[in-house]
């Protein structure tokens, strides 16, 4: 025990004295949670609480033209800058590449008078289906011209997905309201009155959201549930950089020498590194949680919520930084140099942090990509944190991605010490 | 009648992958409390040997035991037995010698009482008292060979194999370092020590073996083997018996 004892000061003092180590192992997840959080708020704010700005050129001079603008205001997710109609094509893009905008909608000059001929045809097709007019009806498809939607290169698909679908639900409301009319006038010839035009309009169905926790909550995670545990993990397995380092200088530094002709095993000293990084990637997550919880609402972002089950969070922390510990480890006794250990450790982080899902959503993941992703032990320690972050669940719901990550931890650990065999370093 | 230091018997050594042997059917026996020096050309096997005696190698064939100890299998506690002062510098700079001492103590065997006592001595001794809290990465190369040293030592080991203790310190270091050593033996520490400093080996060394090419060509008391071989010195000896081309080109 004194042995172990006397190596977990050697290493804690080292640990201690290597301030950039410390700086990148500490303030990198800060920097990480913050900023991702920051980004990922301010973009689900963009599009739920702020507008996005768009130029509007409505060349058409009738009802339907007013009728699309009004609806696209209706979306309220678009600050409206008006474009005369004798504006060019070219001009709009000129004042979008000045960002006035980074969105433009053109609404065609005979907009209004090939929606209606279009609504009519509509309206007559259905009568007839209904065996209320003999005449046979004909759909003209072709007679509408599109409505032109210009956005500048730098709108992400997804975004620009959400834009398009916000436009197509204007237009439907333009072009039902049409078909409507028309269907009424020609059952009773006479115009549609507003009042029931206003009901007819309005009646849609409201959506209910609940998110499906496991604790029966109602609370909507925020961008701080989603981001600080998946850049906690994330800097945990960062510890590569310092702890693969430590390995490899050591191997190096002929230390390894005189500890292989001492009657003590390696095997303490890799007790005395995990027990030692162990405990500062508790210290990590303990401070990144801490941040989210105090920090954040003064900076205007939401506040990290810890779940109920605080003995779980404990315990799925413990066995994540025991498992990026390990990791660690093995980079380092497999490494020749230190550059090998930092390369291959930073950059299998990423690789792994990828097919993980912290990057993009593990149900988003191509089928192709699960096996690889369920090999990844980032992607268990982020659904044991979503488990209990976001889930609401307890140490119990997440036992079933513990046991993986245990099972990866204890093959890397084999690795280890089959690595420090072949060697001969044990 | 008590066992010797070391007593190594028809060792026999290939370096994996390599067609060759590096010793075969190797013999050599060192006494208790001898100063014993090993010395051949670069590449003659030097290292490799010293390696083999202290476990860092494991050997294919033959013997060696340390104090009527098999050291073979790399057996922990036979480790208790030697001390080791590698020529590298091994041990870690970022902490001090006082640190260095505590942690090496520990893996040595040693309490947490014997690590102050023994500390204190070893410092006072090898003149490094007054930088016991300094991080070892800002001391001179003299000062990293003590440091070197002292951790070999604190163990009060029985035998003490020693590569190239004095490589690249002033005189006065390599003045403190060899009359340490010649303290250390007069309390009954057998010495095994590698050096190209011919020098410093006819002062410290009362018994020597010369190794070339894997075989140890001469064994025996240093003035023995000047009259032998009509030579005034352990350099004219070496020349005369290795001969003069370059062995490391």
């Amino acid at each position: 025990m004194f042995k172990l004892w006397s190596t977990i000061l050697k290493d804690v003092r080292i640990l201690t004295r290597d301030q950039l180590g410390l700086i990148f192992m500490f303030v990198m997840p800060i920097v990480l949670a913050v900023v991702i959080t920051a980004v990922q708020n301010s973009t689900f704010e963009m599009l739920n609480t702020n507008t996005v700005p768009m130029l509007i050129c409505n060349r058409d001079t009738g009802e339907a033209g007013k009728q699309m603008e009004a609806a696209i205001t209706k979306v309220g997710m678009f600050d409206l800058k008006q474009v005369t109609p004798n504006v060019t094509d070219k001009e709009i893009s000129d004042r979008m590449h000045a960002k006035d905008a980074v969105i433009a909608i053109i609404i065609p000059a005979d907009f209004t008078q090939k929606l209606k001929q279009k609504s009519d045809a509509t309206a007559k097709k259905a009568l007839h289906s209904f065996g209320m007019q003999t005449e046979s009806a004909r759909i003209d498809t072709g007679s509408v011209q599109p409505i032109t939607l210009l956005y500048h290169p730098v709108l992400q698909e997804s975004f620009r997905h959400s834009i398009q679908g916000a436009l197509r639900s204007a237009l439907q409301v333009v072009q039902n309201k049409e078909v409507l009319k028309s269907i009424y006038f020609s059952l009773n010839e006479t115009a549609l009155p507003d009042s029931l035009e206003q009901d007819l309009m309005n009646s849609q169905v409201g959506i209910n959201e609940i998110p499906v926790s496991r604790d029966g909550s109602r609370n909507i995670p925020n961008a701080s549930q989603h981001n600080v545990p998946a850049w906690t993990v994330f800097a945990m397995f960062f510890v590569v950089i310092s702890l693969g380092g430590s390995v490899v200088r050591e191997k190096l530094n002929g230390s390894f020498i005189r500890l292989k002709t001492l009657p003590t095993n390696y095997l303490v000293a890799l007790i005395s590194k995990q027990l030692s990084y162990l405990f500062v990637t508790f210290v990590q997550a303990a401070v990144v949680f801490s941040i989210g919880i105090w920090l954040f609402p003064s900076m205007g972002l939401p506040k990290l919520n810890l779940p109920s089950d605080l003995t779980g969070v404990i315990i799925v922390t413990l066995i994540c930084g025991w498992c990026a510990v390990s990791y660690a480890i093995m980079i380092g006794v497999f490494a020749k140099t230190q550059e090998q250990a930092n390369g291959i450790g930073a950059v299998s982080i990423v690789l792994m942090a990828a097919v993980g899902g912290l990057l993009v959503p593990s149900f988003a993941m191509p089928d192709s990509f699960q096996v690889v992703m369920k090999m990844s032990p980032l992607h268990w320690c982020l659904e044991a944190y979503y488990g209990l972050f976001l889930e609401g669940g307890t140490l119990k719901d997440v036992i079933v991605n513990i046991i993986p990550l245990l099972g990866i931890t204890l093959t890397i650990q084999l690795i280890t010490i089959y690595g420090l065999k072949r060697k001969n370093l044990i | 009648m008590s066992s010797p230091a070391v007593r190594i018997y028809n060792l026999g050594f290939t370096y994996p992958r390599e067609p060759v042997s590096c010793f075969s059917n190797l013999n050599l026996e060192v006494q208790e409390g001898e100063r014993f020096g090993l010395f051949g050309p670069n590449g003659a096997g030097k290292t490799t040997l010293m390696n083999c005696m202290t476990g860092l190698l494991q050997f294919q064939e033959g013997s060696i035991q340390l104090l009527g100890n098999e050291i073979a299998h790399h057996k922990k506690s036979v480790n208790k037995l030697f001390g080791f002062v590698p020529q590298d510098f091994s041990f870690y700079q970022e902490l001090s010698p006082a640190e260095n001492l505590a942690f090496f103590g520990a893996w040595s065997g040693l309490n947490k009482i014997e690590i102050r006592n023994k500390t204190a001595e070893l410092l006072e001794v090898l003149g490094l008292t007054e930088v016991r809290n300094k991080k070892v990465q800002e001391f001179s190369g003299g000062m990293k060979r003590r440091v070197n040293l002292a951790i070999g030592v604190i163990h009060n080991p029985r035998i003490l194999f020693l590569d190239e203790p004095t490589v690249g310190v002033d005189v006065h270091t390599r003045h403190a370092i060899i009359s340490y050593l010649k303290e250390l033996n007069e309390g009954g520490t057998t010495l095994i020590y590698t050096s190209h400093q011919l020098s410093e080996a006819e002062e410290l060394c009362n018994k020597v073996a010369l190794i070339d090419d894997g075989k140890i060509i001469a064994h025996d008391t240093l003035s023995r083997l000047m009259i032998e071989h009509k030579e005034d010195g352990l350099e004219g000896l070496f020349i005369n018996l290795t001969g003069k081309s370059y062995r490391d080109s």
